[in-house]
């Protein structure tokens, strides 16, 4: 040891962030990532999948446009980390429906001119999903409340409630 | 966020022995507060144990005739459970009046216990905050504190504990069953989160390595007289500025049993058995409720900005009493709000 004393200096360890493997399965199939812990479900959907349909708005689970279906249920992708829904079913807007056959929320959406710019959309549909299966909102007070996860910055809130209750209405008639 | 590895926990004990094993280490269940905390740079954990895979997500009976809700049951999977609507309502009217749907479906029985103050100078990396930073002082004594305490603070932190599910459980006297380096032990849910005094930093009694693995609800549920009421800024998504759990036994209008616990005012869900006992033998009447109410408040301190709390908190007293009574449990005090077309 004592011939090596005026050996280079140490330096600071400058290395990139760990990164390990993480298989997702997002609607219907399944990706391969490589990635760090710290990637939210969010960043992994829209940074490295290019699923780009479920949005960034406050990034802290007030706002809702991150919202994506997890088994079926509505969650913020925003606060979930990606390592942590391995082995769950994900479904996020593209998910839903295909360019020749929307989803029956995407058509109502459309129907109703639910939006302006559009930039909470995703997350209101996957939200509206997430509701209707849930089986708890049949009033239009009861979608008002459970919806109001989902904010919507252009006020499109009253052409949203008709298009979500059309759909909630159908699914009364049909359903159960 | 801070640099951290990732380790899911496949069975409590190994979760435990990891924790203790990591001296930055924490627990994660839905992530919905500790991530939160994490973007900010509030929390700094450099080691996140994983609690999703641990076998603690199912709501039972106990041979006691309670119920036994697991700590990796989601807030929602609580609040919708048959059990838990049909026997323990008050809970449930308390979890669904708390977040967002999205945040339910995520949240952790467990972790709604733990979560912390929505202080904002906790949140601010740049202000003095004791509960982040114990000895630099607090912020919100003489700063802007319109969400603060008023009752049980002290002169080193007004922060308030901001769950709703927490009040109920209060109310409901629910035990927390915790898991540690040393075993198992349970805690009265009165002595799980703890008055700030000289050690705001440490919200509750929860010892080095100890998991929360049960909430267990005793047989008695008030499931026919309770309410709880929820004033806040805004009808939904929104912190109780304060909220009231209530709930009575009633023999016609002789009150036989009470209970009585707020959210909002205090560094822990405030239950108040010295206010109960005024209730019990006494008639189901405003007068009554009133007289509860004023010894809830009597010793409550107000700041610049939450002075308003003081009557706030009595009103609101007095009003989920006299929902309990009348058998109309409402969470927004507004009726045109309750109405269903
Ligand atoms: C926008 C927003 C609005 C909200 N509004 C409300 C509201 O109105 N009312 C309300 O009551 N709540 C509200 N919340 C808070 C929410 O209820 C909590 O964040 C949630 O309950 C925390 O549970 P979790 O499983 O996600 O905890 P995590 O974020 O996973 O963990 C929180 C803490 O608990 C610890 N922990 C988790 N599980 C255990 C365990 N089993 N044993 C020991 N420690 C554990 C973690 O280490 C961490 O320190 C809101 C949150 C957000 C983001
Ligand atoms: S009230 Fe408590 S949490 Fe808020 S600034 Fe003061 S010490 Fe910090
Ligand atoms: S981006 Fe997730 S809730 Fe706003
Ligand atoms: S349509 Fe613009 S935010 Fe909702």
């Amino acid at each position: 040891m004592s011939q090596v004393s005026h050996a280079l200096p140490t330096r600071p360890s400058v290395s990139l962030a760990p990164t390990q493997a993480v298989t997702l399965r997002i609607n219907g199939q399944d990706h391969l990532l490589q990635i760090a812990p710290w990637t939210t479900l969010l960043d992994a959907l829209r940074e490295y999948l290019d699923l780009t349909g479920t949005k960034k708005g406050c990034d802290h689970g007030q706002c809702g446009a991150c919202t994506v279906l997890i088994n079926g249920k509505r969650i913020n992708s925003c606060l979930s980390l990606a390592v942590m829904q391995q082995g769950e079913e994900i479904t996020t807007i593209e998910g839903l429906g295909t360019e020749e056959q929307l989803h029956p929320l995407q058509q109502a959406f459309i129907d109703h001119d639910a939006f302006q710019c559009g930039y909470c959309t995703p997350g209101q549909i996957c939200s509206a999903v997430g509701l209707i299966s849930e089986g708890r909102a049949r009033t239009e007070d009861e979608v008002r409340e459970l919806m109001s996860g989902n904010l919507c910055r252009c006020g499109a809130y009253t052409n949203i409630l008709n298009a979500v209750m059309e759909v909630v209405r159908n699914e009364l008639k049909t359903g159960s | 966020m801070n640099s951290f590895t990732y380790f899911p926990a496949a069975a409590v004990d190994l979760a435990v022995r990891e924790k203790v094993a990591h001296s930055n280490a924490a627990y994660i269940g839905g992530g919905t507060n500790l991530v939160d905390l994490m973007k900010e740079n509030v929390a700094r954990p450099t080691h996140l144990i994983g609690l999703k895979h641990l076998p603690l997500a199912a709501i039972e009976n106990t041979t006691d005739g309670g119920l036994r809700l697991g700590a990796l049951a989601t807030n929602a999977d609580t609040a919708w459970h048959p059990e838990v609507e049909r026997r323990y309502p008050l809970l449930s009217q308390a979890i669904l009046a708390g977040a967002s749907p999205q945040l339910r479906n995520m949240a952790t029985d467990g972790g709604n216990l733990m979560q912390r103050t929505r202080c904002y100078y906790f949140y601010d990396l740049a202000t003095p905050c004791n509960k982040r930073e114990p000895g630099t002082g607090c912020s919100a004594i003489g700063g802007y504190n319109r969400i603060h305490a008023i009752l049980g603070a002290s002169e080193q932190c007004i922060a308030t504990h901001p769950s709703d599910m927490c009040v109920a459980l209060a109310a409901l006297a629910t035990t927390v069953r915790v898991s540690g380096p040393n075993g198992e032990r349970t805690i009265r849910f009165e002595d799980f989160h703890r008055l700030p005094g000289d050690q705001p930093e440490r919200d509750n009694t929860l010892a080095d390595g100890e998991l929360i693995t049960s909430l267990d609800l005793p047989p008695k549920g008030f499931a026919t007289n309770y309410s709880y009421l929820k004033l806040r800024d805004r009808t939904s998504y929104a912190f109780a500025l304060v909220s009231v759990a209530a709930a009575l036994e009633l023999d016609g209008n002789t009150i036989t049993d009470a209970r009585l616990a707020l959210g909002g005012v205090a560094h822990k869900p405030w239950r108040d058995t010295a206010a109960e006992a005024l209730l019990i033998g006494q008639p189901a009447t405003a007068d009554t409720f009133r007289r509860a109410a004023a010894k809830v408040v009597a010793g409550a301190q107000g700041h610049a900005h939450n002075a308003f709390k003081i009557e706030l908190a009595k009103r609101a007293i007095v009003r989920a009493f006299k929902q309990a009574t009348e058998m109309t449990p409402a969470t927004d005090s507004n009726a045109f709000l309750n109405s269903n077309p």
